[in-house]
């Protein structure tokens, strides 16, 4: 029999999450490494019209679980289905997305199969001799990266964050076996009851909370400005901040202040948009992670601290960022 | 000799340096602007036990001991100074001669609520013709069947504006000079007793500091703290240990800024380096630094012997002197250091160094330290 | 109500530091301190504590010095503190972690467990949920909001984009994220009283373990090797026309995974 290597697909509401298309190609690298299977486990109820999607996305084959105590995610229900499929089928390996569900669900299943799961992987390869999965890891906070092994215990479990692999290119001719599986769930089986389930928008911005901030300065020269560095904010899915420049002169709220009389931020990437770099702002910002500095001005302070130091015009610049970045998001759509 | 902390001095200094990071550092410059009395850090303060920390349980204090309690005036004063002198004159001028010289009833009536910070505490001698000379008493207290009026007026009291128990000292009886002076529990809401005006300061300003009146202001004659004439004894006594709580502020306070310039020093470039690369401002650095050492060495040897049951008011004087003039010189040299920037309300230092001048004035001027010092060397 | 807290010492990750030139991991200096989301879960066990009253139990699997966590433990409130220290528990992955911290819950008896929902320096998120499946009890993750009700609680759990709310029956194991409360500071009362508790010590025997089963030798996952990401390059400047200055940022984007 092929080695399994399994993807439990995480669909919410009937809508498969982008991380488990990621998962699929990164299976099919593993698997054609091992000479192996990648399969698709997918539960829900009602949910078979997504098996398409999974097969043209590098799926060999989708083992459903329909039931209707699977429509929402109960850590009992999910464990015990994949658990009876995973004890019948013996993968080799399964990865799951590390999503708030996936990350309750891991280790559950990982316990109960008796084996190691390795989390927030951000590399995943086989070793070439002896063919076990090798999974890099961030650790102490992302300032170490560790090479995780599980070689002698099956399945070797992987969860892996959203957005760390790529989607790979759809493949609408592509074909696949897809099959049904049954688990026998009752009601009591499931220990949680669901009272409500609520969809809301985050409520306050702290900049001192976000991993990507799009940063203006005295250079961006009126509050309009602003809106083009929100687009590219909203673009890169992080938040406006501004230099004490840009607050005095009314051009952005007084609580998205990067610097000294303002926050101090640590972000994984800093873009400085028309920011000189004045003493009292880097003091704000630049334990940044990543630091791209756009400026006019080849010798502004700002460009010796920048990790990546862009001399030309963001009115310029950023209109041409933007469409690139859009332009690669497209080069590969999810259904 | 050792001079290490004991287990629960660290655990007590470092959840005083997690307070002063989260609740007290990041409105330290907004009061200071406004004004604003910071009575929800107080608030605080008195859930965590802070307000009562040398005292034990059994009065209702949290069971600490008064290092500790020095530690938390030193660690509030390196954010801000003003938050660390509500709590040295709460805690040393006005708990400690209610715990020391109070009569059971007066215990148990007032410490609980003090010492777990219900209630703020505040003491008044001072008054305006009577500064350095204390002892120039002018408010008098006369006995009328079962109160004690009170008609006068003090000024520049520390918590004036937001106590709710004073240790107000009178004259009962002027023939006898200074064993004519009588101390008093008033409380906040007492008739006859008023607030008067809340003074603008250089520096620790949202401390409020005011001038209390009394008109014919009705104390109970339970509230007698000690015996009558015993009042100038209690001042003194009180300040000596108080002394050690605003030397413990100076430090604080030097502290404060003299780590605001290392900071800054690295960060600055000029000429291409950082400025700390430069020998000048390395040797003020050098100097800077000694001078607090000292200073600290000083604060915590009069806690000490306070704490040990020795005699300390040399030591407690020492101390003061020492301290203020360091918390004078340290955060000078530290706007120095930043230059035009320091002249700023954008960095800390300035601030401070407003903060720090009051040190050398009260609770005993520098000169007043000098006199105590003498006398007890050459008695 | 008797309630569980696991707590994990850990080194302030938010003040490891990489040396510019080397690359490698700066450890001298850095304090430890409990893990942050422990502390919010025994800040929902006090407060639980205050508002129904229950008997905290604060536990900790570690070195001795891991002493000092649930002194620290104490000094903000807790009534007793457990210290599982045994030198075979070492070099443990979260399977063996939690097979340990889940015989000493069997051990000390339960209603309620707490835990934090991952740790500052192993970041997996994990050994909660395993304790869960060791002891066969309801989890629930990501807990921002805790109602005691009558032999069950209310909990929210956070979601992405939004949140659930559940009902579970007691006993069951909560992870919590700093969402749910702002943990208390140590106060002066029981930082004096807190080193004359004793606190209780059980090792390999002592919860009915065989070597084996524990420590690095116990462990399915092992590290093969671990490495900095390398000394911070130097910044690079680029005087170019707006086109291919956006390509440059976008191409180092899409290395750094951020879009």
């Amino acid at each position: 029999m092929k080695k399994g290597v399994w993807v439990i697909a995480e669909q919410r509401d009937g809508n498969l999450q982008k991380v488990s298309l990621e998962l699929l190609g990164k299976a099919r690298e593993i698997a054609d490494k091992l000479d192996g299977e990648v399969v698709a486990v997918l539960l829900g109820y009602e949910v078979d019209k997504l098996t398409d999607t999974l097969i043209h996305h590098g799926a060999d084959r989708v083992i459903l679980i329909d039931n209707i105590h699977l429509k929402h995610y109960t850590t009992d229900a999910y464990t015990k289905a994949i658990c009876e499929l995973a004890n019948e089928r013996k993968p080799e390996i399964i990865f799951i997305g590390a999503t708030y569900i996936g990350r309750d669900l891991g280790p559950r299943v990982a316990a109960r199969l008796k084996t190691g799961l390795t989390a927030d992987c951000t590399g995943l390869d086989v070793d070439d001799e002896t063919k076990n999965l090798l999974m890099t890891r961030p650790a102490f906070g992302g300032n170490i990266m560790a090479t995780i092994e599980c070689p002698n215990h099956r399945p070797q479990m992987s969860t892996v964050r959203p957005g760390v692999f790529s989607v790979p290119c759809a493949d609408y001719e592509r074909r696949g076996e897809v099959e049904r599986f049954n688990v026998d769930i009752k009601e009591e089986d499931i220990k949680v009851k669901i009272e409500e389930i609520v969809k809301s928008m985050k409520e306050k911005i702290d900049i001192t909370e976000a991993d990507i901030i799009v940063a203006g300065g005295r250079g961006v020269g009126n509050k309009e400005g602003f809106t083009l560095l929100k687009e590219l904010a909203d673009t890169l899915g992080g938040i406006v901040a501004g230099s004490r420049a840009a607050v005095d002169s009314g051009w952005i709220e007084k609580d998205r202040q990067v610097g000294q009389t303002g926050k101090t931020v640590r972000p994984k990437l800093y873009i400085a948009c028309g920011i000189s770099g004045a003493i009292q702002h880097l003091a704000g910002m630049q334990e940044s992670e990543y630091i791209v500095a756009i400026n006019k001005d080849s010798d502004a302070p700002i460009m010796a601290v920048a990790d990546l130091a862009i001399v030309g015009d963001l009115y310029k610049v950023v209109p041409e960022l933007i469409k690139e970045i859009k332009a690669y998001r497209q080069s590969c759509e999810v259904m | 000799m050792d001079f290490s902390l004991t287990r629960e001095q660290q655990l007590a200094k470092e959840m005083f340096e997690k307070f002063v990071e989260n609740e007290v550092r990041p409105i330290a410059s907004e009061i200071d602007e406004t004004e604003r009395f910071p009575i929800e850090t107080v608030k605080k303060m008195g859930k965590l036990g802070m307000m009562g920390i040398p005292f034990e349980r059994e009065v209702g204090g949290a069971g600490g001991d008064f290092i500790t309690y020095i530690m938390a005036v030193e660690e509030l004063a390196k954010a801000c100074a003003t938050t660390s002198v509500i709590l040295s004159a709460h805690t040393s001028l006005c708990c400690w001669p209610i715990y020391t010289f109070g009569t059971d009833e007066q215990k148990a009536k007032y410490l609980p609520k003090l010492l777990k910070g219900e209630y703020l505490g505040a003491f008044a001698l001072t008054e305006p013709n009577a500064g350095t000379d204390a002892a120039s008493q002018q408010t008098t207290a006369r006995l009328e069947g079962d109160y004690y009026i009170l008609n006068g007026s003090k000024v520049f009291i520390t918590n004036g504006g937001y106590a709710d128990v004073f240790i107000v000292f009178a004259m009962t009886d002027r023939s006898k000079g200074t064993k004519g002076i009588s101390a008093f529990i008033v409380e906040k809401g007492f008739e006859g007793f008023s607030i008067g005006k809340i003074e603008e300061k250089m520096g620790i300003r949202a401390s409020s500091t005011a001038e209390l009146i009394f008109k014919d202001c009705k104390v109970p004659k339970e509230n007698l703290l000690g015996k009558e004439g015993m009042g100038f004894k209690i001042a003194m006594a009180t300040l000596d240990g108080g002394r050690i709580g605003i030397a413990a502020q100076a430090l604080g306070i030097a502290e404060g800024a003299l780590n605001e310039a290392i900071k800054y020093m690295k960060e600055r470039k000029q000429f291409g380096k950082p400025i700390a690369t430069f020998q000048g401002l390395q040797f003020y650095i050098a100097e800077m630094a000694t001078k607090v050492e000292a200073a600290r060495n000083l604060v915590y040897k009069a806690a000490w012997k306070k704490q040990t049951g020795q005699n300390y008011s040399m030591d407690a004087s020492m101390a003061k002197l020492y301290a203020s003039e360091t918390a004078m010189e340290v955060t000078t040299k530290a706007v120095q250091i930043f230059g035009g920037y320091g002249y700023t309300k954008d960095y800390p230092v300035e601030r401070m160094m407003r903060d720090a001048k009051i040190t050398e004035i009260y609770e005993g001027t520098s000169e007043v330290q000098k006199m105590v010092i003498s006398a007890n060397i050459l008695k | 109500m008797n309630i569980l807290v696991f707590i994990k010492q850990v080194p302030d990750t938010n003040e490891v530091r990489i040396d510019p030139k080397t690359g490698t991991l700066i450890r001298e200096g850095v304090p430890s301190i409990i893990n942050p989301d422990d502390k919010n879960a025994i800040e929902e066990a006090l407060r639980i504590k205050e508002e129904v009253g229950a008997k905290v139990t604060v536990v900790t699997m570690g070195p001795p010095q891991a002493e000092k966590a649930l002194r620290e433990a104490l000094a903000m409130g807790v009534d007793e503190a457990v210290l599982l220290t045994d030198r075979a528990f070492a070099g443990a992955d979260t399977w063996a972690t939690s097979l340990v911290l889940a015989k000493a819950a069997e051990k000390l008896g339960y209603d309620l467990i707490f835990a934090g929902r991952q740790a500052i320096d192993g970041d997996t998120a994990q050994v909660g949920p395993e304790i869960a499946e060791h002891l066969n009890l309801p989890q629930v993750t990501y807990v921002e909001k805790v109602e005691v009700l009558d032999g069950e609680v209310r909990v929210r759990r956070a979601l992405e984009d939004g949140y659930e709310t559940l009902r579970v029956k007691l006993p069951c194991l909560l992870t919590c994220i700093k969402e749910l409360n702002n943990p208390r500071y140590m106060n002066i009362y029981d930082i004096f009283t807190c080193y004359s508790k004793e606190i209780k010590v059980m090792g390999l025997s002592d919860l009915g373990l065989q070597k084996e089963e524990v420590g690095l030798i116990g462990s399915p996952t092992k590290v093969k090797k671990s490495f900095t990401k390398g000394p911070k390059a130097q910044g690079e400047k680029f005087d170019l026309p707006p086109h291919e200055a956006a390509n440059i940022i976008t191409e180092k984007l899409k290395g750094m995974h951020l879009i």
